[in-house]
C-alpha cells in the first residue's frame, strides 16, 4: 500500500485558483513569488483558494486540517481526489500522480483506494439506509450479496443496525450522518476523507460521534484526512494537524507542538483557548526519571537516594522493567528498622496504578486521586516509561492559566511526602 | 399607386414550402411510414385494451388508484364519481378513444422529451439551442401544429397524435431540463467521489432526485394533450373532441357542453391520480 516511507498520501505544491480565466500562468507566478491573496484577487479578479499547499499522511495517520471558514479546507480535502481539480502541483496517493491521471484512472481511484464523508452528508434521499451505505461498492460493481453482506457490517459498526430498511429522511442528523460513515466504511479505503463531518450535529451528538469515531480509527487501523474548524475536534483526534490560512498551510504539527509552540501569532491566536487536558497526554507531562528499585536490591542506599531526590514512591521492576509493585519511604523505612537488608516484594509493597502513555491527562486524574503513590505510565507490554504525580498534573493544567510569570513557581516535591505516610498493604 | 402592394417584389414562400414537403415525403417516405406505423400500433393497442375492458372494470381501476394517489375517501369518490357521469352523459367509449390517444400522446412525448431534456440540462450549448425552441413552440398559436402533421402523414389518428406530441412536448423537455438542474449537487459530488459513472450518476443520482420534477412535466404534457384533443379532431382525431367539434359545427351548444364537461372530467381524474403519487413520491425522498 503505502512506500518505504509509510507514506500514502503527498501533496506537492498543490495550487486551486477560482476565476483565473485566461491568465492561470500570471497567477500561478504571483502565487509563488508571494503576493497576498487579496492583491491577487483585486488585480486580477481570481481567488486562490488554496496556495501551494504540501504535506504527506503516513499509513495509519489521523490528519487534520484546520482553520477558519473561507481558509481553503475544503476545496484542498477535494482537490485530493480532483472532486475540485487543481490548477496546479502533484498529488501522489499510493505511488500515482493523480493530478495526471485520466477520468477513467481517476474513477478507479475513487473506487478501490479513497472514501469520503460529506458535511451535509451528501446521501442518496431515493435509497435505503443499506442501500446508500453500499453504493461505493456498486459502483465498484461488486455482487449483490458481497455487497450486503459488506454494508450491512459496516452499518453494524456505526450502530445502525435495525435502520437498514429506512429512507434518510427518517433518520436524525447524526444518524445520517453514520450512514455516511458507514458508506465510507464499507468501502474498506485505504484512505478516509472527511470534510468537517461532524459540525452539522448538535454538542451532545457530536462529543459522541467524535469518540466513536476515534475508537474506529483506532480498531480499523483507517488512515483519516478530516477537515475542521473545530479545534477541540483537531486536538483530540489529530496526530498531526495542518494549520490553514487564506489557502496556505501556515504549519503543520502534532497537537503537543501546536499548543506549546505555535508557529506565529496566528496560530497561536487559533489555539488559545486549547486547554492542555484536552489534549495534553501522560507521555507529555510524565517524569521521564522515575526511581526504581529490583527485588533484592539492598534497602540503605535506596531509602538514602529517596530523601535526596525528594521522592517519596519507588517502583519495583523486573528485568524486562515490568512494573511489578510501589513501595513507599515509610514502608521502606519500617523494614529497614526491623532489619530486613533487602528489598522484596512482600507486605510493604503495593500494586502501582498504571497508565497508557497516550492517555489523555483529563482521564488521569481520577487515577491519580485515587492512589497516595504517582501514577506508572507503561507501554504496551507493560514496562515503566515514567511516572505522573499529581502536582505535574496541576502543573501542566497552570499552563492554562494566566497569571503573572515571577508568581509561577514549580511547586516543590515535598508535597508529594503525604503520599508516602500511609501503611502499605501486600500486593 | 399605393393601394395594391407591387406584384414585382412578392416572394412565393408557399410554393417553396410545398416543394419542400414533397422532396422531403419523397426521399424520407420510408421513415415517415415506419413513424406512422409505430404511432398507430401504439395507438390501436391502447384503444383495443380500453374498448376491451368492462366499465365495472375502468370503474374499478379509477377507485383504487384515486384511493391510492390521494389516501382521502372523498376524493376517491368524486374521482369514481366524474367516471361514471362520463357513462351517464353516453360518452363512455368516445372518452375511452380519447384516453387512448392521450396515453399515446403522453408515452411518446415521454419517450422524446425525457432525452432531450436530459441532453438540455447536460450541455448548455444544447440548452442554449433547444431553449429559445421551446420558447417559440409555446408561443405558437395549437392550430399551427396540425398543418405539418397534415402534410406529412395526411388525416387520421396518426397526424393527431403527432400534432398533440408536438403541441404538448415543451412542458416535458423544459421541467426534465429544470428537474436535473437543481438536483442537490451534494447527492452528485458524493456519487462522484465514489467513483460512479456519468452515466450512473444520472440513473441512480439525477433522474430520481429530478423525478417529481419530471412527473409535473409529465402532468403539464397530458393537460396539453387533453387540451389539444379538440383542436387535433379537426384532422381526424375522433373521441370527445369530435363531438366537441360536431356540435360547434351543428350549433348544438348542450351537446357541445356535455363533451366538454367529459373532457374537463378526464382531465381532472388524471390529474388528480398522478398528481397525488407525485406528491407521495417527493414526501418520500425529502
Ligand atoms: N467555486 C468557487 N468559486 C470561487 N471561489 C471559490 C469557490 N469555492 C471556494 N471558493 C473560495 O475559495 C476559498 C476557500 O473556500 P473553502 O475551501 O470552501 O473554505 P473552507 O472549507 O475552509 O471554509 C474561499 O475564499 C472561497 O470563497
Ligand atoms: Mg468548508
Amino acid at each position: 500500500m503505502a512506500d518505504e516511507n509509510g507514506i500514502l498520501l503527498e501533496c506537492r505544491k498543490v495550487t486551486k485558483l477560482f476565476g483565473d480565466d485566461g491568465n492561470t500562468q500570471q497567477v500561478l507566478k504571483m502565487v509563488r513569488d508571494g503576493v497576498a491573496k487579496d492583491e491577487i484577487q483585486s488585480k486580477l479578479g481570481a481567488v486562490v483558494g488554496v496556495r501551494e499547499a504540501s504535506f504527506q499522511v503516513h499509513q495509519g495517520e489521523f490528519f487534520i486540517i484546520m482553520g477558519l471558514s473561507g481558509s481553503g479546507k475544503s476545496t484542498l480535502i477535494r482537490t485530493l481526489i480532483r472532486l475540485i481539480e487543481p490548477t496546479d502541483g502533484e498529488i501522489i496517493i499510493d505511488g500515482e500522480d493523480v493530478t495526471k491521471m485520466s477520468e477513467d484512472g481517476m474513477r478507479k481511484v475513487r473506487r478501490n483506494k479513497v472514501a469520503m464523508v460529506f458535511q451535509h452528508y451528501g446521501l442518496l434521499p431515493h435509497k435505503t439506509v443499506l442501500e446508500n451505505a453500499e453504493y461505493g461498492l456498486k459502483t465498484r460493481g461488486i455482487s449483490w450479496q458481497e455487497r450486503r453482506d459488506k454494508a450491512q457490517s459496516a452499518i453494524d459498526r456505526v450502530g445502525l443496525s435495525g435502520w437498514e430498511q429506512y429512507r434518510p429522511s427518517a433518520l436524525s442528523g447524526g444518524m445520517q450522518q453514520r450512514v455516511g460513515l458507514a458508506r465510507a466504511l464499507s468501502h474498506d479505503p485505504a484512505i478516509l476523507l472527511m470534510d468537517e463531518p461532524f459540525s452539522g450535529l448538535d454538542p451532545i451528538v457530536r462529543r459522541q460521534m467524535q469518540h466513536e469515531f476515534a475508537r474506529l480509527q483506532e480498531e480499523e487501523d483507517l488512515t483519516t484526512i478530516l477537515v475542521t474548524h473545530d479545534l477541540d475536534e483537531a486536538l483530540m483526534l489529530g496526530d498531526r494537524i495542518a494549520i490553514m490560512r487564506d489557502g496556505e498551510i501556515i504549519q503543520i504539527a502534532t497537537p503537543d507542538e501546536l499548543v506549546t509552540n505555535p508557529a506565529d501569532d496566528y496560530v497561536a491566536s487559533f489555539v488559545e483557548g486549547a486547554s492542555p487536558a484536552r489534549f495534553m497526554v501522560a507521555r507529555t507531562i510524565m517524569s521521564e526519571e522515575p526511581l526504581t528499585a529490583r527485588e533484592g536490591d539492598p534497602v540503605e542506599p535506596m531509602l538514602n537516594q529517596m530523601r535526596e531526590r525528594k521522592i517519596w514512591s519507588a517502583f519495583i521492576v523486573d528485568n524486562a522493567n515490568k512494573v511489578t509493585a510501589v513501595l513507599s519511604y515509610d514502608a521502606l523505612n519500617r523494614a529497614h528498622q526491623s532489619g530486613t537488608g533487602a528489598i522484596s516484594v512482600g507486605r510493604q509493597a503495593r500494586k502501582p496504578v498504571t497508565c497508557d502513555p497516550e492517555m489523555a491527562i483529563s482521564d488521569i486524574f481520577p487515577l491519580v486521586l485515587n492512589t497516595r503513590h504517582p501514577v506508572a505510565v507503561v507501554d504496551d507490554r507493560g514496562a515503566l516509561e515514567g511516572v505522573i504525580t499529581k502536582n505535574m498534573l496541576l502543573e501542566a493544567l497552570a499552563h492554562d492559566i494566566d497569571y503573572d510569570e515571577d508568581e509561577v513557581e514549580t511547586p516543590s516535591s515535598e508535597t508529594t511526602t503525604e503520599q508516602a505516610n500511609t501503611e502499605v498493604t501486600s500486593v | 399607386m399605393f393601394n395594391e402592394f407591387p406584384d414585382t417584389v412578392e416572394i412565393d414562400l408557399r410554393t417553396r414550402v410545398n416543394d419542400a414537403i414533397s422532396w422531403l415525403l419523397d426521399t424520407f417516405g420510408g421513415v415517415f411510414d415506419f413513424i406512422a406505423a409505430v404511432i398507430r400500433t401504439v395507438l390501436l393497442n391502447l384503444e383495443d385494451v380500453l374498448t376491451w375492458m368492462p366499465w365495472p372494470l375502468v370503474l374499478g381501476i379509477v377507485a383504487v388508484l384515486a384511493w391510492y394517489a390521494t389516501r382521502s375517501p372523498l376524493n376517491t369518490v368524486v374521482l369514481t364519481g366524474l367516471m361514471v357521469m362520463i357513462g351517464m352523459f353516453g360518452y363512455y367509449d368516445l372518452a375511452m378513444i380519447t384516453l387512448a390517444i392521450i396515453i399515446a400522446a403522453v408515452l411518446i412525448s415521454f419517450v422524446i422529451g425525457l432525452p432531450i431534456g436530459i441532453l438540455a440540462a447536460q450541455s448548455d450549448k444544447a440548452d442554449a439551442v433547444i431553449r429559445p425552441l421551446l420558447d417559440g413552440a409555446q408561443t405558437m398559436p395549437a392550430f399551427v401544429y396540425l398543418i405539418p402533421a397534415l402534410m406529412f402523414f395526411g388525416l387520421g389518428r396518426v397526424p393527431a397524435v403527432i400534432a398533440t406530441v408536438t403541441y404538448a412536448v415543451p412542458p416535458l423537455i423544459r421541467l426534465t431540463n429544470l428537474g436535473i438542474r437543481t438536483v442537490s449537487q451534494s447527492a452528485v459530488e458524493a456519487a462522484t467521489a465514489y467513483g460512479a459513472t456519468p452515466r450512473q450518476i444520472l440513473r441512480d443520482v439525477e433522474l430520481p432526485l429530478a423525478l417529481p420534477t419530471i412527473m409535473a412535466g409529465v402532468n403539464q404534457t397530458t393537460m396539453m394533450a387533453l387540451a389539444m384533443v379538440v383542436i387535433a379532431s379537426m384532422i381526424g382525431a375522433e373521441g370527445l373532441g369530435q363531438e366537441v367539434l360536431l356540435a360547434i359545427n351543428r350549433i348544438d351548444p348542450g351537446r357541445g357542453f356535455e363533451a366538454g364537461l367529459c373532457i374537463v372530467a378526464l382531465a381532472v381524474i388524471i390529474d388528480r391520480i398522478t398528481q397525488g403519487f407525485a406528491d407521495q413520491y417527493k414526501e418520500s425522498i425529502s
